[in-house]
């Protein structure tokens, strides 16, 4: 056969298959343009972020420097021992997470990273959810990302957590009957009352918030949300809470870590 | 045109319709009652406090009342003879009006702080400086403040 | 506590240099409830001094309307070389201190 010559159905898939492509309902669909939260905030909220020493996001940051040198309990090993200094060795990691850790076997935040390595490495109890050192910590590895743009990948494994992560997002819940996408698809940009609603992604966190008076997680933030719509907040840990993570980053793959970030 | 008399009439009710508003606006001119005074009057142990020269920054709308970025600044010198000996801040609707009290001195250089504070609602804020020879001069903001839209139990 | 202080490292003689302090404190304004129902305490960092080559050069009395976490921004005039000593304490007993160095030519 020559080369320029198609099978007789060959014309029908070169038709077909774009076709499919963009009219296949389930497509995940990610917003354009991309923007940070830090885009919706006021003069006086972005001035802070921006500013490392009045960001009081960075004495969390500071106190996980602390941290991440000193001994763990029981003459543990700090993290320093086996990774050095943090600003080389935890460059970038913040990016890829949620991720499904290989040994664990399943989908885990920055914040269950961080716990697991100190179970196996340090053999030191976990540290609590949204206890100030977990908070410190965290916001000191993933500050070590700033700047970089966030990159979560989907892979065979973690596929299921995030349909589960999109599902949810997708979901109407609670009193007001409203579903993340309600407010931060369709409206993003537009007023809720004197705020701006935002594109609702996870780049900045662990932030502080100002109405936490308190550096906070993304699950914390999550919660929040639902408290927002009068829904049940899922318990610290829930794997709703973690599926969600996964599929925020996923939205929000080429945005900027901004760890420390600094929110109303 | 019209008689001298109608003249007269027509302007004794012009006269008599004008008083409430004469009246009201008399009543205006006393202002109600400020919620500043007492707390001033227990500052300055009853020292006249003058207006101006103390001005504060802070934002017409807060983002959130946990934390309002405030900067206050006094004109003065600040040399040995003529200087900011102290700066209060008071709150016209916090549970505790007296918020801070700054002591400065010749070496302070620029009578200027700057912080961050909680405001519990719309409000105005007074800043009261002492100076060196023992006068007060004061300054004020409004703050609107307004509950997050989205309610965050945390 | 964690704190951290910013002033700068080296100044001329009269120069008025601008110093800046941030403490992590939650300034617990007493009116609080937590999940049980009981108030929490108050406890704000109540008194902050700052000493320079040991002369007071700035003093803040603080109350429970300044923001947690407390920053402040404030001036000296740059005098000679040596430290700047912060000393704070808060309603609890609790103190804290940092220092900086600055040298003046």
């Amino acid at each position: 056969m020559s080369f320029f010559r198609l099978p007789r159905w060959g014309g029908f898939w070169l038709v077909a298959l774009p076709f499919a492509a963009v009219c296949h309902g389930a497509e995940p669909q990610k917003l354009a343009p991309l923007k940070s939260g830090i885009e919706f905030a006021s003069a006086d909220v972005r001035r802070l972020q921006a500013d490392d020493f009045e960001n009081p996001g960075m004495l969390w940051v500071a106190r996980g420097a602390k941290l991440w040198g000193a001994s763990a309990e029981n003459d543990g090993k700090s993290c320093a021992a086996c990774h050095g200094a943090a600003a080389k060795s935890m460059k970038g990691v913040a990016t890829r997470y949620p991720r499904v850790d290989p040994e664990a076997g399943r989908l885990v935040n920055l914040e269950g990273r961080i716990n697991l390595c100190r179970e196996k490495n340090q053999q030191a109890a976990p540290l609590a959810h949204e206890s100030g050192e977990l908070l410190a910590l965290t916001a000191y590895v993933a500050h070590q990302s700033r700047g970089m743009p966030a990159q979560a990948a989907l892979d065979a494994q973690s596929m299921k957590d995030f349909e589960r992560g999109r599902a949810l997002y997708h979901a109407r819940i609670g009193q007001m009957n409203l579903a993340c996408a309600h407010c931060h698809d369709r409206n993003w940009g537009r007023k809720l009352a004197a705020e701006t609603i935002s594109q609702g992604h996870g780049n900045a966190y662990p932030a502080y918030r100002l109405e936490w008076q308190s550096v906070g997680s993304l699950a914390r933030r999550i919660r929040a949300c639902y408290f927002g719509l009068r829904a049940e907040m899922p318990p610290f840990g829930a794997q709703d809470l973690l599926d969600l993570e996964l599929y925020l980053a996923w939205r929000g793959s080429g945005l900027p870590v901004e760890t420390p970030g600094v929110r109303r | 045109m019209g008689t001298p008399a109608r003249r007269r009439f027509i302007s004794a009710l012009a006269g008599i319709a004008a008083a409430p508003v004469l009246l009201a606006r008399a009543a205006r001119a006393q202002g109600p009652a400020d919620p500043f005074a007492p707390l001033v009057r227990k500052l300055t142990g009853g020292a006249a406090v003058t207006p101006g020269r103390v001005t504060i920054d802070t934002p017409r709308l807060a983002d959130n009342g946990h934390s309002v970025p405030l900067k206050i600044s006094v004109t003065s010198p600040m040399t040995a003879a003529d200087h900011v000996r102290s700066i209060t801040l008071l709150s016209g609707r916090n549970p505790r009006p007296l918020m801070a009290t700054f002591h400065l001195g010749p070496k302070a250089g620029r009578a200027q702080v700057a912080t961050r504070v909680r405001l519990n609602g719309t409000q105005r804020v007074l800043a009261v400086a002492q100076l060196s020879d023992g006068s007060y001069w004061s300054g004020s903001a409004e703050v609107e403040v307004t509950e997050s839209a989205c309610l965050d139990a945390g | 506590m964690v704190a951290r202080v910013q002033l700068p490292q080296a100044a001329k003689r009269g120069e008025v240099i601008e110093i800046r302090i941030a403490i992590q404190h939650p300034m617990e304004t007493g009116f609080r409830f937590d999940l049980m129902g009981k108030a929490v305490p108050k406890n704000v960092i109540n008194s902050l001094r700052v000493r320079y080559n040991g002369a007071e050069v700035f003093r803040a009395e603080l109350g429970s309307g300044i923001a947690a976490n407390p920053y402040l921004q404030f001036y000296t005039v740059a005098e000679a070389s040596g430290e700047f000593v912060f000393e704070w304490v808060d309603d609890a007993g609790e103190r804290g201190s940092e220092t900086a160095a600055v040298a003046v030519t």
